[in-house]
């Protein structure tokens, strides 16, 4: 990997974690315009197929850059890529929550707190049916996702379960 | 609240990396529902309230909400160590892994078995996700004010696709609004 290609995924992906409020994510048009459109790095197929393959992964959503950095420069270009979306923000967030232990019990921390916890679930559910937008590609997905869905919801087991039952499902049906 | 009061655990610096690596290893259809279910109904270090509440500050934050989320967890039960601790297990292992599935996708990604066991994998993982969220509403059990606050996010970001950062800094307020009379009215 070349000092360039350093540079300009640290200053990108940099730059993209500093706005990326709401999880990184919801950013994925601004990488798409960096890593396509301004350093064409790859195709437009390629992107779609990095990011249903970090889709299906387990891990965190933005692991999506790592692959990016993998495409462009190899294990070097994935830990670039993956710290230069995550340390700057990560800071920020280290000294907020610094903030917060020192302001603990202050009333309006804690009605800020409990306001943004309908979003937090709301967001979680929203993701949920993207996802499930995604892979209801016929009958058989979509009351997989239905049935995982109860299973979870109404039962305490591990919902490991439900994957494992996923990938059977998938493996005779789709 | 409405959670048990038995006394929560608190865990060891080694108990919180090895959480988070498997939180992170596990985390299918992203971190934040797996993470729920390992922290508060696995090991109970944290109540439903509590960890909606540091994601939702997490959120707010830029950056990856589960990372936020996590270095919260992680300063909570042992500051600048935990901090590290958590997020670093979280990113690791999955990277690890992901590193192994480029190399193996790039070569058998387009083997039909391969697509059709993921697809399926996929698929229950999305309804996890969903799950997970009707739990946590019903476990937190919020005032009317802030469902509609709730309800509004998931068809803002899940129907109609605003971009993130208009939905939750726009819902920010009123949900702010609506806690703060909830809590004036006790």
């Amino acid at each position: 990997m070349s000092a360039v290609i350093f540079w300009q995924l640290v200053l990108g992906f940099g730059a993209i974690s500093l706005v990326s409020v709401g999880g990184g994510i919801a950013v994925l048009p601004e990488m798409h315009r960096l890593v396509v459109e301004v350093h064409g790095w790859m195709s437009d197929a390629d992107f779609a197929r990095r990011f249903a393959l970090a889709q299906a992964a387990p891990g965190p959503n933005v692991l999506v850059v790592g692959l990016f950095g993998w495409h462009v420069g190899g294990v070097l270009g994935m830990l670039t890529a993956t710290l230069a979306m995550t340390l700057p923000t990560s800071l920020l967030a280290f000294g907020f929550s610094r903030l917060r232990t020192r302001l603990a019990g202050r009333f309006w921390l804690r009605v800020t707190e409990r306001g943004l916890v309908p979003i937090a679930v709301g967001l979680i559910a929203a993701s949920g049916l993207i996802l499930a937008q995604g892979t209801a590609t016929g009958w058989v997905a979509a009351v997989l996702t239905a049935c995982s869905t109860v299973f979870v919801w109404r039962t305490d087991y591990s919902p490991l379960w439900v994957l494992g039952a996923g990938a059977l499902v998938g493996l005779a049906f789709l | 609240m409405t959670e048990d009061p038995a006394p929560r655990p608190v865990p060891t610096l080694i108990d919180l990396f090895l959480t988070y690596g498997r939180i992170g290893l596990i985390g299918f259809g992203g971190i934040n529902a797996w993470a729920r279910r390992v922290l508060v109904e696995e090991k109970r270090w944290l109540t439903d309230q509590e960890y909606a509440e540091t994601l939702g500050l997490g959120q707010v934050l830029p950056g990856p909400n589960a990372l936020n989320a996590a270095i919260m967890v992680g300063d909570r039960f042992h500051g600048t160590a935990g901090a590290i601790a958590a997020p670093g297990a979280m990113f690791g292992g999955p990277l690890i892994l992901l590193a192994g599935l480029a190399m193996f996708y790039d070569a058998y990604g387009e083997v039909p078995v391969v697509q059709a066991v993921l697809a399926g994998v996929a698929a229950a993982a999305a309804g996890m996700v969903l799950g997970t969220a009707a739990k946590m509403t019903q476990k937190i059990r919020p005032p009317p004010a802030l469902l509609a606050v709730g309800l509004v996010a998931l068809l803002a970001a899940g129907v109609f696709r605003v971009p993130l950062p208009y939905t939750v800094l726009g819902l920010a307020p009123f949900g702010i609004l609506g806690a703060w009379r909830a809590l004036r009215a006790k």
